[in-house]
Order: structure tokens, then C-alpha cells, then sequence
């Protein structure tokens, strides 16, 4: 198989795949619960300093 | 003896550039090797002059390295206004062609000559002193590398005496935004490397267990900007010692490989780099944490995982295949959520506080270019669509869009940060002038509203008359007919320009006067009470 043609395919079926699932992790991770205090605390940290 | 190795270095490196001046291929090399080699002896002789014999005492390695940011604001406002000024006379030379000075200031010059300056001079200098500042705060650790950082700093400033005298030169290797030749990419590439040891050594070394959203920002920027450099920029010099190079890509590869770079150029180094100061200054502006920091967390991981793939759009009917162009404007359409969730996550940030638009023209103007970012980011993927990219690509539009963006986002958030930073760099209590600061923002704000109506009624004209075609199906005018045209617009154009450099010189000015200790008595901005009051003490 051409190298154009087997990135293309990889690219659209498991590079896709992989990537929305990432994203789809990432957002599941960022409002899991309990995760409002950490995020509270870490968007204090700017103001603790100077 | 301070400086020893250094000097020794700065020395060999003048007397490469020498012999690069002597066996030059071409004689444009050997004139960008003689600056060079000037430019090193240089700083060779003030190294050399500065060198101490008494012994140093070691830095206290709990105190923050300030020193390159300091280096770096000053930077910042010099090129700003270079760059703004260099844009003023590129406008004049499109209206008045008389202007055009051959062979060294032409247009065909200057205009990368504008673009590198305001893109990479003064936005790269206050992306590399905000990210300084921005680190060793919010990893309360002081900056990795010991002089590293001043390498960094004087590394890029050399990047970019060499790019601008190259331009001017006649140097170029026509790709938009990266210009320069294959010798001062290489060099490029050598300092975007110490910048990543630096920042990522930092992070290595923090006190703070987390890291904080805004070096996330900034981490993607140095990152992604290193691999798109690097590929962009794969060429083959004709000779090691000419300053010709051909690239590695040929035909439509080519060119999507450089609208692949050229866009993330606008989405990691204008956009990625400039959120990261929005999420660090923004709060200590306002003196309140950010509006939603689990928002902040999707804003990042959507907006890199989505900028990367809008490159395409730039190549709409061309030879680029239909479904890379389809892709290209899908991505770029989806890219709205991201913007727009992180522009409300920057506006929210004040909510509670919003009377401080009226009294603090520093958080007026960040606000500003947050909204700036809102409605270009609602521009961009709107220009993205096949259908109103074939009216919109190639005009005068396209131009004003980029402004928008630049002079409102960007420029506006730079200004804002430097106003926060330089009276806390040098220890100064507050700023020399605030009332200055709100004639800046006045003048920057009609600046850029007056350019970017006067580049829509431009462009639109423009994209209308060239494809307007009589009942017989010929076009109904010639090139020449649009440009004459657009006369009277490029004049207003030049002159929202004119405005805006007007409220960067009086930044420069106020900022000059801070660093220098004077403060100027004023009037407090009106609704801010002025000096607190004695409450009335009932008599004994």
C-alpha cells in the first residue's frame, strides 16, 4: 500500500478514534467528582504570590 | 573574571561570521555576514567592558531571575514601536507608490519586514518575558539554567537583527511568516531549544505541586513553534556558505506544509502563547481567580487538539485536495467552541467586579482584547467556509481580520501585561501615569475600529469587483480599476494605523517614566474615590 494511502486510512479511522476518545477522557477527568476543590485551589495559585 | 567564557565565545562566533564574510558563495551572504560580524565584535567589546575581576557573589537561588524579563519588556516596547511604524509606512507605500524606495525599503521588503517585527519581535520578546515572569511565579522557583535565560534573550534578539537586516537585504525564502534563510533558522531553532530547557527545567523544579493552566499555554506554544519551525524549514542550502536554500517539499505538499505552519503559527504563537498571559494576568489584574478552572483545563486540551488540523482552510480552490479543504474548514469552524469558552471564561473572571472597567484602564483594556479575541476568533472560522472564503480570500478582508486579531487581541494584552509588570519589575509603586493608559486605550481602540471597517468596506468591494461579469460573461474590471479603488480606503487605513502607533509611543513613554521612578500628579480616574477619607470621629 502507498504510504499516502495508509496514513490517510490510519488517520481517519484509529488516529480519529484515539483522539476523540483522548478528548472525551480529558473532559470526563476535568468534572469528575471532587475535582471543584482542586480546581478552586489551583486557580488560587496566581494570587498566593508577591 | 565574569564573562570569560562568554567573551571567548561572542569572539570565535565574530571571527566565524568573518570567514563566512570572506568565502562567501554570494555576495548577499557576505553583506548579511559583515552584519553579523559587526553585531557580534560589538558585543564582544561590551561583554568585555563589563567584565569584573572582584568576585561575584552567587545569586540567592530562592529569589526570582527578573534580570532577561526586565531585558525582555524593554524589548517588547522598543519593537512594538519599531514594528508599528514599519506597518505605517508599508500602509503609505500601498497608497503612495512613490514612496517605495529601491532597492533596500520597498514594499515587497518592508512588508515582511512589518510582519516579523510586530509578530516575532514584539510579540515573541513579550511571550518570552511574560512566560519568564509567569513560571518562576506560579511555580515559586526561581528560573532553571542560571544565564541560560540571558542567552535566550540575547539569542532571539540576534534572531531578529538577523531576519529584519536580511529582509532588507533582499534575503528571503519567500514562506509567509518564516523568511529568514537556513542559517538564522538553524540559529533559531538552537535558542527556541535553550527557551524549552529553561521554561521546562522551571516546571521540573517548582514548589507548587500543581502546575498552573497558563504554563500549560505556554509549554504547547514553545513546543508546537519548535516542531513547526522545524519542519517548515526543512531545506537544502545550495552552498554552506550562500544564503539560497530550497525546500525539501515541492508543488502543493509545499504549500500545505507552510499553511500548516503558517496558521499555527496564528494558533500557538498568537493564540496559545497570549492565552497564557490572559489566564495569569487577568486574575492578578483583577485580584480574583479565574472564572472556571476546570473550563480552562477544556479550553487548552480543545483548542490544541483543533488548531492544528485549520491550516487547510488557507488554501480553499486550490490544487490541495477537496477533502483536505473540507477538513480544514470543519476544523476551523469547530474551533469556535473552544474560543469562545475561553473568552468567557476570561470576561467571567471579573464578574462580581465589573466596576473596575470604569476605574482601571488596565483591566479596560484587557477586557478589550479579550473581546478582540471573541469577535476574530468568530471572524476567522467564519472566513473559513468555502462560500464566503470565495469572496473574502485575497482582499482586503482577509488583511483587516489579521488586524483585528493582532492590534485588538494580541496587542492590547501585551500592552495590558506590561502595564502590570514594569512598575512590579522594578519596584516602582505604581505606574507614572494612569491617565496616559486610558489615552492609550483610546487611541488603540479608534486605531483598530477605523482599520478594520475601513478593510471590510475594502475587501468586500474588492472580492465584489473582481468577480463581477457582464451579461455577455466577461468581467466588467480590470486589476488596475480595484486598486484605484481602494485609494481613499488604504488612506483611512494608514491612518487607523497612525493612531494606533500614537498610543504605543505614549506607552512607551509612560512605561519609560516608571522605569525611571517618576510618578505624575493626576487626578484619580473619575469614580475611583481618591485618597481614602478620614471617617469622622465623634468628639469626646
Amino acid at each position: 500500500m502507498e504510504t499516502y494511502t495508509w496514513l490517510r486510512q490510519f488517520a481517519d479511522s484509529w488516529g480519529l478514534l484515539f483522539m476523540t476518545l483522548f478528548f472525551i477522557g480529558v473532559v470526563i477527568f476535568a468534572f469528575r467528582p471532587g475535582s471543584r476543590e482542586q480546581a478552586d485551589e489551583a486557580a488560587r495559585i496566581p494570587l498566593k504570590d508577591d | 573574571m565574569t564573562n570569560g567564557s562568554y567573551i571567548v565565545g561572542l569572539g570565535l562566533f565574530a571571527f566565524v561570521a568573518l570567514m563566512g564574510a570572506g568565502f562567501a558563495a554570494d555576495q548577499l551572504f557576505a553583506q548579511h555576514m559583515w552584519v553579523l560580524f559587526f553585531v557580534l565584535v560589538g558585543a564582544t567589546f561590551v561583554l568585555i567592558r563589563r567584565a569584573q575581576f572582584a568576585p561575584v557573589q552567587a545569586p540567592d537561588p530562592d529569589a526570582y531571575m527578573d534580570g532577561p524579563i526586565r531585558y525582555g519588556a524593554i524589548a517588547t516596547i522598543f519593537w512594538g514601536v519599531i514594528g508599528l511604524t514599519v506597518g505605517v509606512v508599508a500602509a503609505l507605500q500601498l497608497a503612495f507608490p512613490d514612496l517605495n524606495i529601491e532597492p533596500w525599503f520597498n514594499f515587497g521588503r518592508m512588508r515582511p519586514l512589518h510582519t516579523s517585527a510586530v509578530i516575532f519581535a514584539f510579540g515573541g520578546n513579550a511571550l518570552i518575558a511574560t512566560s519568564f515572569y509567569v513560571v518562576q511565579r506560579t511555580s515559586r522557583a526561581r528560573m532553571f539554567g542560571g544565564d541560560l535565560a540571558w542567552f535566550v534573550f540575547w539569542g532571539y534578539q540576534l534572531f531578529i537583527v538577523m531576519a529584519a537586516t536580511g529582509y532588507l537585504l533582499g534575503i528571503t525564502q519567500s514562506r509567509e511568516y518564516a523568511e529568514p534563510e537556513w542559517y538564522v533558522d538553524i540559529w533559531l531553532t538552537i535558542v527556541w531549544v535553550a527557551y524549552l530547557l529553561v521554561f521546562l527545567g522551571t516546571i521540573l523544579k517548582r514548589k507548587e505541586p500543581h502546575i498552573y493552566v497558563a504554563n500549560w499555554f505556554y509549554l504547547a506554544f514553545i513546543v508546537t513553534i519548535a516542531m513547526l519551525h522545524i519542519v517548515n524549514n526543512l531545506a537544502v542550502p545550495a552552498s554552506f556558505v550562500g544564503s539560497r536554500s530550497y525546500s525539501l517539499f515541492a508543488g502543493v505538499q509545499d504549500a500545505l506544509t507552510q499553511w500548516w505552519y503558517g496558521h499555527n503559527a496564528v494558533g500557538f504563537f498568537l493564540t496559545a502563547g497570549f492565552l497564557g498571559m490572559m489566564y495569569y494576568f487577568v486574575p492578578k489584574q483583577a485580584g480574583r481567580p479565574v472564572y472556571s478552572y476546570r473550563l480552562s483545563i477544556i479550553h487548552f486540551w480543545a483548542l490544541i487538539f483543533l488548531y492544528i488540523w485549520a491550516g487547510p482552510h488557507h488554501l480553499h480552490y486550490t490544487a490541495l485536495p477537496d477533502w483536505a479543504q473540507t477538513l480544514g474548514m470543519v476544523f476551523s469552524i469547530m474551533l469556535w467552541m473552544p474560543s469562545w469558552g475561553g473568552m468567557i471564561n476570561g470576561l467571567m473572571t471579573l464578574s462580581g467586579a465589573w466596576d473596575k472597567i470604569r476605574t482601571d484602564p488596565v483591566i479596560r483594556m484587557m477586557v478589550a482584547a479579550i473581546a478582540f479575541y471573541g469577535m476574530a476568533t468568530f471572524e476567522g472560522p467564519m472566513m473559513s467556509i468555502k462560500a464566503v472564503n470565495s469572496l473574502s480570500h485575497y482582499t482586503d478582508w482577509t488583511i483587516g481580520h489579521v488586524h483585528s486579531g493582532a492590534l485588538g487581541w494580541n496587542g492590547l494584552i501585551t500592552f495590558a501585561a506590561l502595564y502590570f509588570m514594569v512598575p512590579r519589575l522594578w519596584g516602582r509603586a505604581r505606574l507614572y501615569s494612569e491617565r496616559l493608559v486610558v489615552w492609550h486605550f483610546w487611541l488603540a481602540m479608534i486605531g483598530i475600529v477605523v482599520y478594520a471597517a475601513v478593510m471590510w468596506v475594502s475587501g468586500i468591494m474588492q472580492g465584489l469587483m473582481w468577480r463581477e461579469y457582464d451579461e455577455q460573461g466577461f468581467l466588467v474590471y480590470s486589476f488596475a480599476e480595484t486598486v484605484q479603488a481602494m485609494f481613499p480606503y488604504y488612506l483611512m487605513r494608514a491612518l487607523g494605523g497612525a493612531l494606533y502607533l500614537a498610543g504605543a509611543i505614549i506607552m512607551a513613554y509612560n512605561l519609560t517614566m516608571t522605569i525611571l521612578g517618576h510618578e505624575r500628579e493626576e487626578e484619580p480616574i473619575g469614580g475611583k474615590s481618591a485618597a481614602p477619607r478620614p471617617a469622622a470621629v465623634p468628639a469626646e
